[in-house]
């Protein structure tokens, strides 16, 4: 895989909400790029701007109030921001796909699930209505919907939680997209068909080669599917590296806190360990390290320096003052 | 111990029908079929099982938000199956509900404030009062109280599920279904979250039936495991006999496909054979032959019932409980 060019970029990408209380600062500068068969996690606090970057490499954040201010994103090699918005219809779904982290954005409550998955495949495919329906069926069963020929009939109401999460990656697969972003896809299905979805999705990607983009807070999934991982805190990334450098040897602070977070079977505690304080107000992020008012490890210049993503020789990058000189680099086992 | 929940037989069925003009029923889906089980003061009760197996709908069923089609619901001894009207809205104050799907549930043209005050309203307690709780159940949730005059759109989805638990919280009731509340969180939050509903169960003896995919997390909280299949609950028990020694063979598929980020053992994994049957037309007999890897001929035939597994809190509806044991595990002594 090596060899291959990325098939998506993002390049020091910047979205804020321009609302009455003041700047959001949802997005502020996040970078990645992914390969055709490749998958890459993004992981981090909650409201740290994990959907807001898919969104915008999707071109849906709502605007006004939001508004990609700089940076780029190039699919393919081509600036999506300079698409129009006629040309990125056409993307979306084909090229680019989103399962959304909340199935009503995707799903339309007033039409019948038939409606919706015939009118996707319809918009992108050289099909009639029979192959469209045929090819609908195929997908729900794909995705473990029993009864899928009458299922195509319900309404989304009519659906469990996890089967609406089913039924939008049946929709986002319709058209066999090159780069898929999953936003938290499997939160609502129990573990046994999370395990069926995950291998579906991987039996795509070899077939297919599509990359993966996969929003996650499953460290489970994370360890499970994925080649790299971005770790995500208050609009920026804080750490980036292989998946297995990111749980052998994670760096960042954050990082190290989300692990010990996780509760575990074989070791059960009393009570959960959870970081301190509470998520920054990301209207006026104070100068300095977002992270530092809750870390464990701050110093006094955290507060006042902003520190730069660092690399290592492992590719391994870490936002972190701790490791600024490289003689003092700790690894937190 | 006293019981505060009691649940005798209940189902739940969806009709189904065909036809636009002259609808005529043809069917239902069983979303629940039969589920007997009590709930103690105080104790948390995980309620597990494959997507589509009708646990919302239980949850759902028993707070009334749908009527039973057959069944009991005891409440303090009190049969409120068929309560309506001043005495429904009361028993509403005591019994809360946590949304699966929190954007669903949440008013878009209400900001934060309106949405959690409002019961509180209703049932009268003064502005000042309001105003003191709000801050108090946004800052438990880990939201900056900066966030109150914000509407649901303007946040992410792990924020709006706390908005959700927010809301449950502000009546002070006495039980509480939560329905997957931590699924859209980061770790770190989840941990946050989950030893705050702990401390507030024990400070006010609090009730929760606690309804989730993700096994670990039941597995930290809930003293009592209800595992469902297809409507109907096929093992129950203390949580760590029914982790320890799971003897369904659902249960135990369900137990062998969690991912872990760091796999302590390497486990074989138990993949279920061929798709969920259809809630519409279940199989006869036991209702997991269909997939059961060692079903035999009587599973065919013969429903199972709930057994007692001798000296110990666990009921198990399985016909072959001995022989699955022996064949997979020869018992450790
Ligand atoms: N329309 C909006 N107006 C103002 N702020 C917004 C709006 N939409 C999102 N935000 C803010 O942008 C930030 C990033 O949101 P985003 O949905 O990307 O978070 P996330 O990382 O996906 O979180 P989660 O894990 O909870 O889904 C949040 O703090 C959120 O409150
Ligand atoms: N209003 C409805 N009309 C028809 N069928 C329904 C309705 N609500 C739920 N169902 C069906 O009842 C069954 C059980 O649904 P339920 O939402 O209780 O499942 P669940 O166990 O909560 O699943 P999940 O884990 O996916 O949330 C499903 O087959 C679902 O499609
Ligand atoms: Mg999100
Ligand atoms: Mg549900």
């Amino acid at each position: 895989m090596a060899d291959h060019l990325p098939i998506l970029e993002v390049k020091d990408l910047h979205t804020h909400f321009f609302t009455k209380a003041g700047t959001v600062k949802a997005v502020d500068g996040v970078s990645f790029s992914v390969k055709p068969g490749e998958t890459l996690g993004i992981v981090g606090e909650s409201g740290s701007g994990k959907s807001i970057t898919a969104m915008s490499v999707m071109k849906l954040v709502p605007s006004p109030p939001g508004k990609i201010v700089s940076g780029d994103i190039r699919f393919n090699g081509e600036s999506l921001l300079l698409k129009k918005e006629k040309e990125m219809r056409k993307i979306r779904g084909k090229d680019i796909s989103m399962i959304f982290q909340d199935p009503m954005t995707s799903l339309n409550p007033v039409f019948s699930v038939e409606k919706q998955m015939m009118e996707t495949i319809l918009t992108h495919e050289n099909m009639n209505k029979q192959q469209a329906r045929n090819r609908a069926i195929e997908l729900l069963d794909l995705v473990g919907i029993p009864d899928a020929a009458k299922r195509l009939k319900n309404y989304p109401h009519e659906f469990s939680g996890g089967m609406r999460q089913r039924v939008m990656i049946a929709m986002a697969l319709a058209c066999n997209p090159k780069v898929l972003i999953a936003d938290e896809p499997t939160t609502a299905l129990d573990v046994t068909i999370q395990a069926q979805i995950l291998d579906l999705l991987k039996k795509l990607q070899q077939e297919l080669g599509m990359a993966i983009i996969m929003i996650t807070h499953d460290l489970g999934v994370v360890a499970e599917v994925c080649d790299r991982v971005m770790v995500m805190y208050a609009g920026k990334p804080v750490e980036f590296s292989s998946v297995k450098e990111l749980f052998d040897h994670p760096k960042h602070p954050y990082t190290w806190g989300l692990l010990s977070s996780i509760p575990q079977i074989h070791n059960r505690k009393e009570r959960l360990e959870a970081i301190k304080g509470l998520p920054p107000d990301l209207r006026d992020l104070a100068k300095g390290c977002s992270f530092a008012p809750r870390c464990t490890h701050v110093k006094e210049e955290c507060l006042t320096k902003d520190p730069a993503l660092l690399e290592d020789e492992t590719d391994h990058f870490v936002r972190c003052l701790l490791y600024e000189q490289e003689e003092k680099v700790i690894i937190h086992e | 111990m006293s019981e505060l929940l009691r649940v005798q037989n209940l189902k739940k069925h969806f009709p189904i029908y065909k036809g636009a003009v002259f609808p005529k029923k043809t069917g239902a889906v069983q979303a629940v079929d039969g589920i007997s089980l009590t709930v103690n003061k105080g104790e948390t009760l995980g309620l597990v099982g494959e997507s589509g197996c009708g646990k919302s709908t239980a949850g759902r069923t028993i707070l009334k938000l749908l009527d039973p089609t057959e069944g009991q619901i005891i409440y303090k001894g009190q049969d409120i199956t068929n309560v309506k009207g001043e005495e429904l809205r009361k028993l509403r104050k005591e019994m809360q509900l946590i949304f699966q799907d929190p954007y669903a549930s949440l008013n878009p043209r209400k900001t934060i404030e309106q949405t959690v005050t409002e019961p509180m309203k209703i049932f009268g307690m003064s502005k000042e009062k309001r105003q003191q709780k709000l801050d108090r159940l946004l800052e438990v949730v880990g939201l900056d109280t900066y966030h109150k005059y914000r509407y649901p759109h303007e946040f992410s989805g792990g924020q709006r599920q706390r908005i959700g638990i927010a809301r449950a919280l502000a009546l002070d009731p006495e039980l509480i279904i939560c329905d997957e509340p931590v699924s859209a969180l980061d770790v770190s939050i989840q941990a946050q979250v989950i030893n705050l509903m702990e401390d507030l169960q024990k400070e006010f003896n609090l009730t929760y039936i606690f309804i989730a995919h993700d096994l670990s997390v039941v597995h930290h909280i809930s003293d009592r495991v209800a595992v469902m299949y297809l409507g109907e609950i096929v093992e129950i028990g203390e949580v760590e006999e029914l982790y320890g020694d799971p003897k369904h063979p659902y249960t135990k598929a369900l137990l062998s496909s969690i991912p872990e980020a760091r796999p302590v053992e390497k486990r074989e994994r138990i993949m279920l054979q061929g798709d969920l049957p259809s809630p519409s037309n279940p199989p006869q007999g036991c209702k997991f032959h269909t997939r059961c890897p060692w079903a035999e001929d009587i599973c065919k035939q013969k429903k199972p019932v709930l057994k007692q597994v001798p000296g110990a809190e666990h009921q198990v509806a399985c016909h072959l409980v001995k022989e699955v044991v022996e064949e997979t595990e020869p018992t450790p002594v």
